[in-house]
């Protein structure tokens, strides 16, 4: 609160450092948005999503044999059992043997999945190696990241309106871009904690193989490791009113010498402390 | 009970009494009469539920927002969930539930079973006509107070934020609620005490057994949705805070509530079909049913396991990871009595001599889509991956291909096999043959892109998109309106067509295959069937 009464007074100021994120901002390509007549995942930029879209082709593969195996004895029985191919029908109403195959076959299939899909469901859980926190809260309608192990500031981020992401940020799709990002650095484990202040919200970026439900009153936990620097997209992912659409999720990825800039820049422009006392902001007992 | 009134025809003049006008039917104690009024509304229902997702299909045609806007010009979000949440709503307890349990249910689970009646004419009377009010108390809450934009999940804290509206829904849910758990004591009762000397619940078609089984499952799972939004409904109300985090409350309690009736519900809107498709594969194949006990009980076990498998609708929420490696395996498992089921219906129609007439083709249709269906729901259920797919197209894509295709195929199929029997004309093969077809190709045009938007990552309930998502749903909404203009013929051509210009037909028009008790009666049956109950021999088949 106090923060943004500062942001308030050095308005113009801060104005003008935020075109100059902007400019530098640039560096990062644009990386997670959807393409045209994109009919897959997006690529894994997380280890977590890598495994997901892995547990995802094994997936595809039974699903497509199991339809279009049904596909075929259906045409088949179609044309070879027609009336006037086959005038006259068995009386046939029980196989036990094929009774048998077709319960413990599912059986199988299902035991087949299931394996890697624990390992998935526990790996994706949480990490106990985080480099650092970030609280994720939605609020009707943004998004607002505060950094607890980096002195506890907070970076609303809002969309922005088409004027100014015409002006601002042109190379970034429509719907999706904002004003103030999450920054992270890159390669780096960052636990994800999300709450909400109002109303459900949906925390998620395709591509990362995380999607949380924030819920007022709970903490929802997860984890994300992006591998390359850049831009990404996600969009709101609980419907929330009457904005729903329009609190997207971008996340920029930065070095980590990118990400200390910011971060001193950050703490300043919220007035948190002097420079001296970086030391201490770092230390768990402040978190 | 049942054989005393079979006896007494001599002295019961009364029961012949024919009531005309509007009497017959707002007074209407007859399963035929309250029957056709379910599927007549459900129709109207439909027409209504069908052209809100025509309005959301051409809203999403094209990026950017076309018709969604508000006075200033900017994106009214609000009115768009309205609409998505008054199709969700509408489908679900003014279309599938009507249409399938209520009016296929009320018309042929007393002909099947070879009883005169439902075991409470009466209470058959008013579980329909509470539906009347339910349904435009939710019309209205779509109009007053800003309406009810929240999804036909109703979860708070957003449920707690909406205008008065969301009170009428509220109420509107209450009563229906109300009229399918009278329905369910109806059903329940009906068949476990009313069927002809002779027809145990091993000899029972498998419809009546589908019905049973939804029976249960509406008495089951319905009072737990009354409880949930009674809660709602004081939490909005007179300061309660069950839901509301601030007073001690929990959202996620409400999440619990509503899928431990939600999920059961999605089985009560596909287990009447299940049951319908079953006799016309049957019939058409001229062959019995293969596996009969495996494909009534698969039915009963699909019930069962459907109460322990909700929680896999809110993998996202932050439970514990045990409980949803739990729900995960819990939940694959259903594929196992589906998988039993799908197989049988293909092992009835191996060695069959198979007519490919327009039921037939709805049957077919029925178990390849929903075999899609369930296989992508196969893939959500590992939470893992729903993590990437949860509240996107593709969740939508998977209900639809079991709601939309599995559910509505079912419904057309029964309409096509019992209108005859029901009016008493045969609908025209060539229009059903083209409302086929048409249908077919429109739904999967629709909803088959959903699955590949869904992997890009577009949420559901959104009024736009980024533009680079055009191009699928532009294919999306081209099949929606081919669907809509099929429906429409449909009605045109098929309904009123054959109501007006129908070749009349005897009691058994499908001749061979059909060989279910509702076969023996005319087309249409009289007033009242029965009064002879019928015998069953023990070699019957079903």
């Amino acid at each position: 609160m106090i923060g943004k009464r500062v942001l308030g007074i050095f308005g113009a100021l801060s104005a003008i450092a935020a075109l100059g994120v902007a400019s530098s901002a640039s560096a990062q390509p644009v990386i997670g948005i959807p393409h045209e007549w994109q009919m897959d995942f997006p690529a894994s930029y997380t280890p977590l999503m890598a495994k997901v879209a892995e547990l995802h082709d094994i997936l595809l593969v039974i699903i497509t044999v199991i339809s279009v195996f049904v596909l075929f004895l259906l045409l088949y029985a179609m044309w070879r059992f027609h009336a006037s191919r086959n005038a006259t029908a068995t009386v046939t109403t029980h196989n036990t043997f094929l009774e048998i195959a077709w319960t413990i076959i599912p059986i199988l299939i299902l035991v087949v999945i299931a394996i890697p899909s624990f390992r998935l469901l526990y790996y994706g859980d949480k990490i106990t190696d985080a480099a650092f926190t970030i609280k994720v809260t939605g609020h009707q309608w943004y998004w607002s990241y505060a950094y607890p192990d980096q002195g506890n500031f907070t970076v609303e981020s809002r969309i922005l309106s088409e004027a100014d992401r015409v002006k601002m940020k042109p190379n970034q799709p429509r719907m999706l871009a904002v004003d103030e990002e999450m920054v992270i650095p890159k390669g780096a484990n960052i636990r994800i904690i999300g709450t909400a202040a109002d109303s459900m919200h949906g925390w998620t970026v395709p591509g990362f193989g995380i999607k949380k439900t924030v819920i007022p009153g709970r903490l929802n936990e997860g984890w994300i490791n992006v591998r390359d620097e850049g831009y990404y997209f996600g969009q709101c992912s609980q419907i929330c009113g009457n904005m729903h659409s329009y609190m997207p999720i971008a996340v920029r990825v930065v070095s980590q010498a990118e990400f200390d800039k910011w971060v001193e820049q950050k703490k300043k422009s919220a007035g948190l402390l002097p420079a001296t006392d970086v030391a201490s902001a770092t230390t768990p007992a402040n978190r | 009970m049942a054989t005393a009134h079979g006896a007494t025809h001599d002295h019961s003049h009364d029961d012949h009494h024919t009531p005309t006008g509007w009497r017959r039917f707002v007074y209407s104690t007859n399963h035929k009469d309250i029957g056709t009024m379910y599927l007549v509304f459900a129709i109207f229902a439909a027409l209504i539920g069908a052209g809100f997702s025509v309005i959301m299909r051409l809203e999403l045609m094209s990026p950017g927002v076309q018709f969604f806007n508000g006075p200033d010009g900017t994106p009214n979000g609000h009115l768009w969930n309205t609409v998505v949440t008054a199709h969700g709503l509408i489908m679900v307890f003014f279309v599938v539930m009507p249409a399938l349990i209520g009016g296929f249910g009320n018309w042929f689970v007393p002909l099947m079973i070879g009883a005169p009646d439902m075991a409470f004419p009466r209470m058959n009377n008013i579980s329909f006509w509470l539906l009347p009010p339910a349904f435009i108390l939710l019309l209205m809450s779509a109009l007053i107070g800003g309406g009810v934009g929240t999804g036909w999940t109703i979860y708070p804290p957003l449920t707690i934020q909406q205008g008065a509206g969301m009170d009428l829904a509220i109420f509107s849910l209450h009563i229906a609620g109300a009229s399918s758990i009278l329905g369910a004591i109806n059903f329940i009762t009906t068949i476990l005490n009313m069927r002809a000397p002779g027809m145990t619940l091993h000899r029972m078609p498998l419809f009546a057994w589908s019905i049973l089984v939804t029976a249960f499952l509406l008495l089951l799972a319905l009072p737990v949705l009354a409880g949930a939004i009674t809660m709602l409904l004081t939490d909005r109300n007179f300061g309660t805070h069950f839901f509301d985090p601030a007073g001690g409350g929990d959202p996620t309690l409400f999440l619990h509530l509503f899928w431990f009736f939600g999920h059961p519900e999605v089985y009560i809107m596909i287990l009447p079909a299940f049951g319908i498709v079953s006799h016309i594969i049957s019939t058409f194949s001229k062959k019995p049913i293969f596996g009969y006990l495996g494909m009534a009980y698969a039915m009963v076990a699909i019930g069962v396991v459907g109460f322990v498998v909700w929680a896999h609708h809110m993998y996202t929420v932050g439970m514990d990871v045990d409980t949803r490696a739990y729900f995960v395996a819990a939940t694959m498992v259903i594929a196992v009595p589906t998988g039993v089921k799908i197989f049988s219906w293909i092992a009835t129609m191996w060695g069959g001599s198979i007519r490919l007439e327009v039921p037939m083709l709805w049957a077919i249709g029925f178990i390849f889509l929903f075999t899609v269906g369930g296989v992508t729901g196969v893939v959500l259920a590992n939470a893992g991956v729903d993590y990437a797919l949860h509240n996107t197209y593709y969740v939508i894509a998977h209900f639809h291909y079991v709601l939309s295709l599995g559910a509505v195929f079912g419904m057309f199929a029964g309409f096509y096999y019992w209108f005859g029997k029901m009016c008493g004309r045969q609908y025209p093969e060539w229009a059903g043959q083209v409302h086929f077809w048409t249908t077919f190709i429109g739904v999967n045009l629709t909803f088959f892109p959903m699955h590949f938007s869904g992997l890009a990552g577009m949420p559901r309930h959104y009024v736009d998109y980024p533009d680079a998502m055009s191009h699928w749903n532009y294919v999306s909404s081209m099949g929606a309106f081919l669907s809509f203009g099929s429906t429409i013929f449909w009605l045109i051509f098929v309904v009123f067509g054959t109501l007006m210009y129908g070749r009349k037909v005897g009691a058994n028009y499908w001749g061979e295959g059909a060989t279910t008790l509702e076969w023996t009666v005319d087309s249409p049956p009289p007033f009242h069937t029965f009064e002879e109950l019928p015998h069953i021999s023990p070699t019957a088949h079903h």
